[in-house]
């Protein structure tokens, strides 16, 4: 088990509050909608923090902008996925930006084992380090029961 | 020269060239028709003329020093294109409420353009040499100050720029959508390597995302800075292993020589650190040298902006810190503190809008009551992330938000360490405060009358938000600020 505050992954914009309900996460789409922004869906069981390509549940949902119709669509995600960490991303294609402007967890597993940190003692006092997902050791889609 | 006589111009070159000393308004360096081209450096400067000496003879007399003037005239002007180099004073303005009838004695804003051939190509320490150079100990005028300039699109592109800037240091950190967390490590003299490691564990692994070096931590004999990067980097990692978070630690690399920085940034480097830091009494050059050591090594570069409030805080002489904004988005910093408007350094409201403005936006327009003098196109130069540093807590996360946006690093040094429940409960107190906060933003919420309660209905169920409110929920530090807009009332954040 993790051992941080809430025993959790904490990636994302809101991962130190209580798990938000599907009213509050509409209200999240609708204020990324208003902004202009598209919404994308993604999981993964590769929690790993350098690990910046989840899997698409779609491509990002450009056309759509009704929040019940990405609530819908994230649903079916978690349905799909009930163990997988599922991230909700909203992309800002503005000049100057194009990047993500908003990204926070809608999914997780209920046990999250963490990371092993890995030591390899080089030159010197200098260490090598490496995070490793506990979960990971086993092979995708068996990793989070 | 074509000037009228009557404008104190002389036209004939003999007598214009001849040996003696002329008015810098004579010698043609106040020039009221002229229209600065899109490719002049301007400078707004304001002025605090000698007794006797006029409003655009002084004006005058800084375009003539900061460009081609000396105190005599010389023939050598001759066998040169002068008449473009020297820097034109075009218009004068005498400040509001200086002068005759209120208790500041006179003061005005002088608009001087210089062309563009005046300049090296991406050196801000030419560009310096010039505006601030002889000029600001000139005898003719008793006080001056450099208030903004404008730097044309042309010049601008022969800068680096910001190494990282706020989207690509997003990217790498995963961190999107609200202000980042920091903290300076507290103590800020006197700790050993292995202490002050664990005040970076703790503060990281509780819910900061970055850790800081103070400006005056380098390498002095109670913490060596091998030793310093060392215990820093196994906290780093220890951290992020326990949140699954990218995590930081701005290594300070100042060092007294330009050798031993690139020194301290290798071995940062290649201790897997994400970012670095440097202070900008490091000298204009030696930011510059960093910045591009920063964008080759994929390094995030911090700025502390350690000295500018010697010369940045009085208002009638120095430079206004919007100006140091602007130079150091050109050098190529990606991180610069640049006020907090609630916490106990010097900062009004609407002056840090236009410090902020000036760092992040890609155009600024001119905004009289943010001290933006001049529209700017920053040329695609990436955005700074502002830093807000000094005397902030939980219990401002409302105003915080409210004031600087959500691209800023909000730094609770003793907000986090000073907990009465320790540091890892004190870096959880301002993640909660602020996710709580973004949160009730996004839902529309009229978060600035609604923050204390919002903040309250999260301490319901985060006992260390709880405890934080409890101890510094009442603190604030209400001074009146020195620097301040000259053209609207200003309000000062209660």
């Amino acid at each position: 088990m993790m051992t941080n505050t809430g025993n959790r992954l904490t990636q994302g914009q809101f991962s130190f509050l209580p798990p938000l309900t599907d009213d509050q996460i509409s209200k999240q789409i609708a204020y990324a909608l208003d902004k202009g922004w598209s919404i994308g869906i993604e999981y993964t069981d590769d929690p790993h923090p350098r690990n910046t390509y989840w899997e698409m549940f779609g491509n990002p949902m450009f056309d759509l902008k009704d929040p019940a119709g990405i609530l819908m669509e994230i649903n079916a995600c978690r349905k799909t996925f009930p163990h997988h960490y599922i991230r909700v991303t909203a992309f800002d294609a503005t000049r100057g930006w194009e990047t993500p402007r908003m990204s926070y967890i809608v999914n997780r597993p209920e046990k999250e084992p963490g990371f092993r940190l890995n030591r390899q003692e080089v030159d010197g006092r200098t260490i090598r380090y490496s995070v490793e997902s506990y979960a990971t050791t086993r092979p995708e889609g068996e990793r989070y029961p | 020269m074509t000037k009228p006589v009557e404008d104190g111009v002389i036209t004939d070159a003999r007598k214009r060239y001849a040996a003696g000393v002329l008015k810098y308004k004579q010698m043609g360096y106040w020039q009221p028709d002229y229209t600065p081209k899109d490719t002049d450096v301007i400078a707004l400067f304001r002025v605090t003329p000698q007794e006797g000496v006029d409003a655009e003879e002084a004006a005058a007399a800084i375009a003539g020093e900061s460009s081609t003037a000396t105190w005599t005239v010389v023939w050598t002007d001759r066998l040169t294109a002068c008449e473009l180099y020297r820097a034109k004073a075009y218009q004068v303005q005498q400040v509001p409420n200086t002068g005759e009838g209120t208790r500041t004695e006179a003061q005005f804003f002088c608009w001087i353009a210089y062309d563009l051939d005046l300049f090296e190509e991406g050196s801000i320490a030419n560009l310096t040499a010039s505006i601030i150079g002889n000029v600001f100990g000139f005898k003719a005028v008793k006080a001056l100050r450099l208030e903004d300039m404008r730097l044309p699109v042309a010049y601008l592109k022969t800068f680096q720029g910001p190494a990282t800037g706020i989207v690509v240091e997003r990217e790498r950190l995963d961190k999107f959508g609200r202000p980042l967390l920091g903290a300076t490590t507290k103590p800020k003299l006197g700790l050993s390597g292995r202490n002050y490691g664990r005040v970076v564990y703790e503060a990281l692994k509780g819910g900061l995302d970055f850790m800081k070096d103070d400006e005056n931590i380098n390498s002095q004999p109670f913490m060596g800075w091998r030793d310093r990067f060392l215990y820093c980097m196994e906290a780093v990692n220890r951290a992020s292993a326990a949140t699954g978070e990218v995590k930081g630690h701005y290594l300070n690399v100042t060092a007294g020589t330009m050798e031993d920085m690139v020194e301290r940034a290798e071995f940062a480097r290649s201790l897997g650190s994400v970012i670095i830091m440097i202070d900008l009494v490091v000298g204009y050059t030696a930011i510059q040298s960093m910045a591009k050591w920063a964008r080759k090594n994929d390094m995030i570069l911090h700025l502390h902006r350690a000295g500018n409030s010697t010369y940045s805080r009085q208002k009638n002489h120095g430079m206004n810190f919007r100006v140091i904004c602007k130079w150091m988005r050109m050098a190529g910093v990606d991180h610069i503190h640049a006020g907090t408007v609630v916490g106990k350094l010097e900062g009004d409201p609407l002056m840090i809008k236009g410090f902020y403005d000036t760092l992040r936006d890609t155009h600024t327009p001119v905004a009289l009551e943010n001290g933006l003098f001049f529209e700017q196109d920053w040329a695609s130069l990436r955005r700074v992330m502002p830093v807000a540093s000094g005397g902030i807590h939980a219990g401002q996360m409302h105003q915080l938000i409210h004031y600087l946006g959500e691209d800023v690093v909000l730094q609770f040094g003793g907000g986090t360490i000073g907990h009465p429940q320790g540091i890892q409960a004190g870096a959880t107190a301002n993640r909660v405060a602020l996710e709580a906060m973004i949160l009730a933003r996004n839902e529309g919420r009229d978060y600035l009358a609604e923050g204390p309660q919002i903040l309250a209905e999260a301490a319901r169920w985060c006992s260390p938000l709880k405890a934080a409110l409890d101890t510094w929920g009442e603190i604030s530090f209400n001074y009146a600020s020195t620097d301040t807009a000259d053209f609207v009332p200003t309000a000062t954040a209660a």
